[in-house]
C-alpha cells in the first residue's frame, strides 16, 4: 500500500465508452453488447471518438426517430460538431445531396426519384430474376466450392444499377470490375480512388451521349436536368456515382450476411424455402433488414439549434449520433430482439435510416432482396457453408457490415 | 376518419404505397398522392401503418 500512494496519481476512470465499440466474438449478428447496456441504462449518452470529440449516441428508437425527422439537425459534414468516421482518406467523402440539407438536398434528390417509384420499381422484377437465375445457373454449372460474395452477392447488385442507370451490356464486365476494386478489402486507397474515377469519368462520358442521344433510363433523365440548366455535368455526375456507390456494397452485404444468418436459422431458413407465398419472402425480408442491419457505426447529424430530447437538452453545435443497429433491437418495439424471426412484422424496422435522408434506394433493394432470398434457397436446395463459421472473416471495421467471402456448396 | 397529406414533405419513399395501396399513389416524380381522403373502414389499419412508416412525417389520421 506504501509504495502505491509514493507511486503517479492513477488515473481516474473513463466514463465516456469510446465509440464504436467492438462486436464480440459470440455472436457475428449482433450488435455490440456494450450497445445493448447503453440502451438498458439510458436514451442518450455521450461517447468518445478517434478525433477525441465528444458527441451524443442515442440508442433508443423513438428517440432515433425523432432526431432523424427533426429540421434542427444537418447532414452536412462541414457544420460544427458533426461526428465524423475515421478513414484513411479523412472522412466521408461529401458525395452530392447525401450530405447535404434542404433546399438543396431536396431539389438535387427529386431529380432522381423516379425510377425508384414502387411501380417503376416492380416493372423491374422480372429482369433482376433473369439475372439472379443466370447467376445461380452460373453456379450451379461450376466447381464447388464457390465464393458467393464473388460469384453471386457482388454481380447482382451491380448488374441491376447498370439496367436502372442505362449502362450498356457491352460494358458491363468494366463496371463491375471497377465496382468491385472499390469494395475489394484487400484493395488500396489508392486503387480505390483511381477505380472510382475510371467509374466517374465513364458516367460522365455516358452523360454526355444521352446529352446528343437521350434514351429512356436514368442518366438521360439526369442528362436532361443538364439540358434543363438545373445541374452542370459534373453535379449530374456525381449523382449518378452516388447513386451506384449506395446501392452497391450495401446490397451485396445483405444477399450474402442474409444467407448466412439464414443457413445459421435453419428453421427459419426451411419455412423461407418452402413457402409460396410472396408475403412471408417480403417480411423475411424486412426481418432480416432489422436484424443485420448493416450500415453500422450510425446515422450522424450536426445539431443546428438547440433541441430537447428525453428530458435533456442537446445544445446547437453538438454532434449526435443514431445507431440504427441497436434501435433495431429496441424490445419495447421489437419483443425478443435478438431472435431472427421472419414471420414477425419488422415493417418499422429503421435498416434504412428516417427523416428526409431516408434511402432512396430502399425500394429497389427490397425488391432485389425480395428475388434472391425467394429464389436461391429453392433453387439450391442444399446451399451450405463450405468450411467453418469460425474461419469466415466479417468486415467489422468497414462503413458497411458484412463478411469478405462467402464459400458455399451444395 | 381523415387522411391529410402533406406532399411538400414527402421524400419520395413509396412506403405509404407498400403500406396503403388503396389509399396513396405516387406521381412521377415518386412525390405520394393522396387516391382517398375518407377510407373505408377496413383500410384503417394500413392507413396507420403508412403513418408510422412514412420517413417525413408527412400523412395524419385525424378525427373528421
Amino acid at each position: 500500500m506504501a509504495d502505491t500512494l509514493a507511486g503517479p496519481v492513477p488515473e481516474v476512470p473513463d466514463s465516456v465508452p469510446e465509440f464504436p465499440m467492438p462486436r464480440s466474438g459470440r455472436c457475428p449478428f449482433d450488435p455490440p453488447p456494450g450497445l445493448k447496456d447503453l440502451q438498458e441504462e439510458t436514451p442518450l449518452t455521450k461517447v468518445r471518438l478517434w478525433d477525441g470529440s465528444e458527441p451524443w449516441l442515442v440508442t433508443r428508437y423513438a428517440e432515433q426517430r425523432a432526431i432523424l425527422g427533426d429540421s434542427r439537425v444537418s447532414a452536412d459534414t462541414d457544420k460544427p460538431g458533426y461526428p465524423t468516421k475515421a478513414s484513411p482518406a479523412g472522412g466521408e467523402g461529401k458525395l452530392s445531396f447525401i450530405m447535404m440539407d434542404d433546399p438543396e438536398h431536396a431539389r438535387l434528390r427529386r431529380m432522381v426519384t423516379a425510377p425508384f417509384a414502387i411501380k417503376r420499381v416492380e416493372a423491374l422484377r422480372p429482369a433482376v430474376q433473369r439475372i439472379v437465375d443466370d447467376l445461380i445457373d452460373d453456379m450451379l454449372a461450376g466447381p464447388q466450392p464457390v465464393d458467393l460474395v464473388e460469384a453471386f452477392a457482388l454481380p447482382i447488385p451491380s448488374l441491376v444499377i447498370c439496367e436502372l442507370l442505362g449502362v450498356p451490356y457491352d460494358d458491363h464486365a468494366f463496371f463491375q470490375d471497377n465496382t468491385k476494386t472499390m469494395v475489394h478489402r484487400d484493395a488500396t486507397p489508392e486503387q480505390r480512388g483511381r477505380a472510382s474515377r475510371e467509374v466517374a469519368m465513364y458516367l460522365a462520358g455516358v452523360i454526355g451521349q444521352r446529352l446528343a442521344e437521350p434514351k429512356d433510363d436514368l442518366l438521360s433523365s439526369i442528362a436532361g436536368r443538364i439540358e434543363a440548366g438545373e445541374i452542370d455535368h459534373q453535379q449530374a455526375t456525381e449523382m449518378a456515382l452516388l447513386l451506384l456507390i449506395a446501392g452497391h456494397e450495401t446490397t451485396a452485404n445483405m444477399i450474402a450476411l442474409g444467407t448466412l444468418a439464414l443457413l445459421r436459422n435453419p428453421g427459419q431458413l426451411a419455412l423461407l424455402r418452402e413457402t409460396d407465398d410472396p408475403r412471408l419472402v417480403s417480411s423475411a425480408v424486412e426481418e432480416l433488414l432489422r436484424y443485420l442491419h448493416i450500415t453500422h457505426l450510425g446515422r450522424r447529424r450536426a445539431v443546428t439549434e438547440d433541441i430537447e430530447i428525453a428530458g435533456q437538452v442537446i445544445k446547437a453545435g453538438e454532434g449526435v449520433i443514431m445507431v440504427n443497429e441497436i434501435g433495431n433491437r429496441d424490445p419495447g418495439v421489437f419483443p425478443d430482439p435478438d431472435r431472427l424471426d421472419i414471420t414477425r412484422d419488422a415493417r418499422r424496422h429503421v435498416a434504412f435510416g428516417f427523416g428526409n435522408h431516408q434511402c432512396l434506394g430502399q425500394p429497389l433493394a427490397r425488391m432485389e432482396l425480395q428475388v434472391v432470398y425467394g429464389t436461391l434457397y429453392r433453387r439450391i436446395p442444399t446451399l451450405k457453408l463450405a468450411g467453418a463459421l469460425e474461419d469466415v472473416r466479417f468486415k467489422e471495421d468497414a462503413f458497411i457490415y458484412g463478411v469478405h467471402e462467402l464459400p458455399v456448396a451444395w | 376518419m381523415k387522411v391529410e397529406l402533406e406532399a411538400d414533405k414527402c421524400v419520395a419513399s413509396g412506403q405509404c404505397v407498400v403500406a396503403a395501396m388503396d389509399v396513396f399513389d405516387q406521381d412521377d416524380e415518386g412525390i405520394a398522392i393522396l387516391l382517398e381522403e375518407t377510407p373505408a373502414p377496413e383500410l384503417l389499419d394500413d392507413v396507420r401503418e403508412a403513418v408510422a412508416v412514412c420517413p417525413a412525417a408527412a400523412i395524419r389520421l385525424v378525427e373528421r
